[in-house]
């Protein structure tokens, strides 16, 4: 084939954004869509969890040895996005002895280096485990920004080529004489970034080859040129902590369960989780038992949850696949391996790939593997180089030295910019003017807010996720206006406006999960700086318009009001 | 020995600075405990009375018209038009810095969110700023803040329809103050007029402040800066700067930390002083005896337990931003004298799906008899002689309203009024 192949992949989540890298850095030109944001949506909605593969250890041995390869690769590519915190799987007096046991040695037959620890050196580790822990496997699990993975690997395809359409909805696959040949989009802003108010439309992109990494929307994809994918969606909350009430990840060991985990994550500590089969990964019920049951539950490993302060819950839709010939009953049952679907070989419909099921700690690899096969279709003999090319932000860690004083940073804000940024910090951080914070919180400055602006245009959603600005305790009562106002340095007044509202409006989504105790404080506080100090929930620039000229104008103001029904009259305007 | 007053208020906002304060006038002997630093400071300053209806009708032009036909579970409802009439006239008396006397009529602030809010009264500070005043208006703010875009306020607030020209500009500030400077490091350096380098000389921080200004005005007659013009001397900064831009002078109230909070916490400070009362801060209340009657309470300071009695006692302790209302997954409680506070049963009834949505929480608080004395479950006065004012009570969504400063001054000063009236 003498020209290059251009591959449509669809959906911007780990999978998606890391076969757009993968192919692109072979050389192929691609297109990748994604209906929401970056991460919109499995991807955006997980713990953060870098597996060790420790909890497939006894279960599913397959996807734990691959768990701990792709543990060691993405520890060295993606290191501005892990945090290597260790991991315990932890035994309290009623769980399984036997089942500890069979972890350990699952651990060991999948190279997994897993070490035995007594209740009281995991105490030593973990000041908050219960009082009553028995003892622990101590794993190299670790925690990982989901988002800032994505973005980087987005960022890597786009620097080898790529074009990236987020908020690009995919509406029909195009068949032709019984193909696949390109797919049919709506781009909610026109092509590129997205910009409020920029009138979208629809576009033909044709292509040679098709990918639909759409997770649990893959159905959907599928259902446009009659091809049965049978995902097997599967939600499951998790509920964010305000402080990190543990610095290791902390496995409850026993066999399957709702609420075994708790992940640190920045800083927070997440905790998961459910598995319950839903029919839409769009519209599924998010009840307060789940959120319930995450506190108790983890209660009985780390006592303090129960009192603790909660700043938020989100579920995500895993995307299980499996054969339809094995057809398990428990979600919890459904392997976590992935599945290449051919449809040419599957349902005779050549042009296309799916990619179901699997993970988030092997999207890398899950990636390589599709791309090997579409590379197949075309001849094409290129290596994979993900494994080993750092992505960017991870390039030079030489670079995490001190920054506080080059940029005039407060320590511990420079701190946090640089774990964030990696080795791309010189490059954000350097500015002309004054770099004051602008959420408090997480410590994100305004070069760091205006570089993720340069990347995701209108959308302040979409810059929470690069900074993490209006991620912590306030949940955005004290920055979304300035996140707004940073905006307004590029884009119209009217274009603000809708961004601030999305993003307030998504900062009180999740929050709704929390509302008690000091949550619910600071969701009253917040209200009360929108909707009091700022006036937002009745902004007059969003409604009817209003005669100022009824209103007191000041007594020192020639003709003030002297009272209102004179006001109405006319009133000091014009005066 | 317990230490004795006629009255005892607990809580130092808004609430309960004025019912110590009407108390005090009335002639009771009065003293008030407070615990942590007063919402005032997390409040823009401004005193709204009623800006809009519980339906979300308004604007309002005219707040005290309005106020008969509120629900009659609304404090002011409670306490009845008149008395926020009275209540005004003891705060405008006691905080002559403030404006909007002279009329009924609200008038509408220019927000640092680039709104217009409706408000009954305002810092002299903020008067030239009025957005129902059409004069045409330059907006300065600095380039080391993030609370006070300018150029994003102007736009704002054109697309809001104000009567009148506005323009954004940044500058950055003189002196060398840090990017993260709090608000309050602005408002000393203008206070004291420290001097500033400019071009390797030194100038007093007002001269500097106006230099970088001037060349920026054009034909508008007035200019506002984010509300950090000063603290103890912020009238001095104002008049300073009014003379040397040769424009009216005016700031743009902000969240926290607030100076025009602050500055009104001070001015109520000083008029209880004037007043005689006694006030301790710093320390909780945390525990009380009595059953249908408060006999004392309990003030913890430094792990000890200091029991405090008075003849009647008000309770201002604020709603959930101030923790005089608290809650836990299982309920909504007033965590003092337990009082009964009126909550569905499912939290997540508590709540509404949009953001700004018809919240059940933004009204939790307790419910009240006539007198303002909260009440049992079986809708019984709790105590005989505990009276509760401000955000502790139900019955209101302040936010939405607008309407948070106005009930806490007016429920203040009748609970603190009928407790000196009953002490006697």
């Amino acid at each position: 084939m003498g020209q290059t192949p251009h591959i449509a992949v669809v959906g911007g989540g780990s999978t998606g954004a890391g076969i757009a890298r993968d192919l692109a850095m072979r050389g192929l030109d691609v297109t990748l869509v994604e209906q929401g944001n970056l991460t919109h949506g499995t991807t955006g909605r997980m713990h953060g969890l870098l597996h060790s593969g420790g909890r497939y250890a006894v279960s599913d041995q397959a996807s734990a040895t691959e768990c701990i390869e792709e543990n060691r690769v993405l520890r060295d590519i993606a290191s501005h996005c892990v945090e290597m915190t260790g991991g315990l799987f932890v035994k309290r007096p009623e769980d399984s002895e036997e089942y500890f046991e069979e972890k350990l040695t699952g651990c060991r037959e999948c190279d997994i280096p897993a070490e035995v620890v007594t209740g009281e050196e995991a105490r030593r580790m973990e000041p908050h485990l219960a009082k009553d822990v028995d003892k622990a496997i101590s794993v190299p699990d670790g925690a990982i920004d989901p988002f800032r993975l994505v973005v980087a690997n987005a960022a890597s395809a786009q620097e080898h080529g790529a074009r990236i359409e987020t908020h690009t909805k995919v509406t029909d696959l195009l068949v032709e004489r019984g193909e696949i040949v390109g797919i049919e989009v709506e781009h909610d802003s026109g092509p590129g970034k997205r910009v409020h108010g920029t009138e979208g439309g629809t576009e033909e992109i044709r292509a040679d080859y098709v990918v639909n990494a759409t997770g649990a929307w893959a159905g959907r994809i599928g259902d446009m040129a009659d091809l049965d994918i049978e995902v097997r969606p599967s939600k499951g909350v998790m509920t964010i902590m305000n402080v990190r009430q543990v610095d290791t990840v902390i496995n409850r060991c026993r066999p399957k369960g709702d609420a075994d985990i708790v992940v640190p994550h920045e800083t927070t500590a997440i905790l998961g989780t459910t598995d319950e089969e839903v029919e839409d990964p769009e519209d599924y019920p998010e009840e307060q038992w789940e959120v319930d049951m995450m506190i108790d539950t983890l209660s009985e490993l780390i006592p303090m949850l129960q009192e603790a302060r909660t700043i938020r819950s989100f579920w995500g839709v895993r995307p299980l696949y499996e054969p339809p010939d094995v057809g398990s009953t428990d979600p919890t049952d459904i392997t976590r391996d992935f599945f290449l679907l051919d449809h040419e070989e599957r349902d005779d419909l050549p042009g296309m790939t799916s990619i179901v099921g699997g993970k988030f700690t092997t999207y890398r690899m899950m990636g390589e593997k599709i791309s090997d096969h579409v590379c197949g279709k075309f001849g094409i003999d290129a290596d994979c180089r993900t494994a080993d090319v750092p992505l960017p932000g991870s390039e030079d860690f030489s670079v995490l030295r001190d920054y506080m004083d080059e940029f005039g940073l407060r320590s511990p804000i420079g701190r946090r910019s640089v774990e964030r940024l990696g080795s791309r910090a010189d490059e954000v951080l350097t500015t002309d003017g004054p770099n004051p914070t602008v959420c408090e919180c997480e410590g994100v400055t305004r070069a760091e807010i205006h570089d993720a602006i340069e990347g995701s245009g209108s959308d302040l959603n979409a810059v929470r996720i690069r900074t993490r600005a209006s991620m912590g305790n306030c949940q955005g009562g004290f920055c979304s206006h300035r996140m707004a106002s940073e905006l307004h340095a590029e884009y119209d007044e009217a274009v603000v406006r809708e961004a601030w509202d999305e993003l307030l409006q998504e900062r009180w989504k999740g929050q709704r999960h929390a509302l008690w105790g000091e949550q619910l404080s600071q969701a009253a506080l917040n209200y009360a700086l929108h909707a009091t100090t700022q006036n937002r929930d009745r902004d007059p620039a969003d409604g009817d318009s209003v005669d100022f000229s009824a209103f007191d104008s000041g007594r020192s103001q020639a003709g003030g009001v002297a009272d209102a029904d004179v006001a109405a009259d006319g009133g000091t305007d014009g005066d | 020995m317990a230490i004795e007053s006629d009255v005892l208020v607990v809580g130092g906002g808004l609430a309960g600075l004025t019912g110590a304060l009407s108390a005090a006038r009335e002639g009771a002997d009065v003293r008030l405990v407070s615990y942590k630093q007063s919402t005032l400071r997390q409040a823009s300053g401004l005193v709204d009375v009623l800006g809009y209806t519980p339906e979300g009708d308004g604007p309002l032009t005219d707040p005290f018209a309005t106020i008969p036909s509120l629900p009659d579970r609304h404090p002011y409802r409670t306490v009845g038009v008149e008395t926020v009439r009275e209540a005004l006239s003891l705060f405008d008396d006691a905080v002559p810095t403030y404006e909007g006397d002279h009329t009924d009529a609200n008038a509408l602030v220019p927000t640092h969110g680039g709104t217009v809010k409706p408000t009954a009264r305002y810092p002299a500070g903020a008067s030239a700023g009025l957005a129902s005043d059409d004069r045409d208006t330059l907006l300065v703010g600095v380039e080391e803040m993030v609370d006070f875009d300018a150029p994003h306020v102007a736009a704002h607030l054109d697309a809001a329809g104000v009567p009148f020209d506005v323009r954004g500009e940044t500058i950055r500030f003189p002196g060398d103050l840090r990017a993260d400077a709090k608000v309050t490091r602005y408002a000393k350096l203008l206070d004291t007029d420290g001097e500033v380098a400019v071009r390797g000389r030194k100038v007093p921080a007002r001269d500097a402040l106006a230099q970088r200004v001037n060349p920026l005005l054009e034909s508008e007659a007035r200019v506002g800066f984010p509300a950090i013009l000063g603290d103890d001397e912020h009238a001095a900064v104002r008049a300073a700067l009014e003379e040397k831009l040769g424009v009216d002078v005016f700031e743009v109230p902000m969240g926290p930390p607030s100076l025009p909070g602050l500055r009104l916490e001070d001015a109520l400070f000083d008029a209880l002083d004037d007043a005689g009362v006694s006030i301790e801060t710093g320390n909780p209340v945390v525990d009380f005896d009595g059953e249908d009657r408060v006999e004392r309470v309990f003030v913890e300071k430094n792990g000890a337990r200091i029991p405090n009695s008075a003849d009647q006692y008000v309770l201002a302790t604020g709603g959930f931003v101030g923790k005089g209302i608290e809650s836990d997954r299982e309920g909504v409680s007033e965590p003092i004298f337990d009082c009964h506070v009126p909550h569905a049963e499912d939290r997540y009834d508590w709540f509404e799906t949009e953001l700004f949505g018809d919240h059940a929480f933004a009204r939790y608080g307790v419910a009240t008899d006539d007198d303002l004395r909260p009440l049992d479950a079986s809708e019984r006065p709790e105590f005989d002689n505990l009276r509760a004012a401000g955000s502790v009570l139900g019955g209101y969504d302040f936010a939405a309203e607008k309407s948070g400063s106005g009930v806490s001054i007016a429920t203040g000063y009748a609970a603190g009024q009928r407790a000196a009236q009953e002490a006697r």
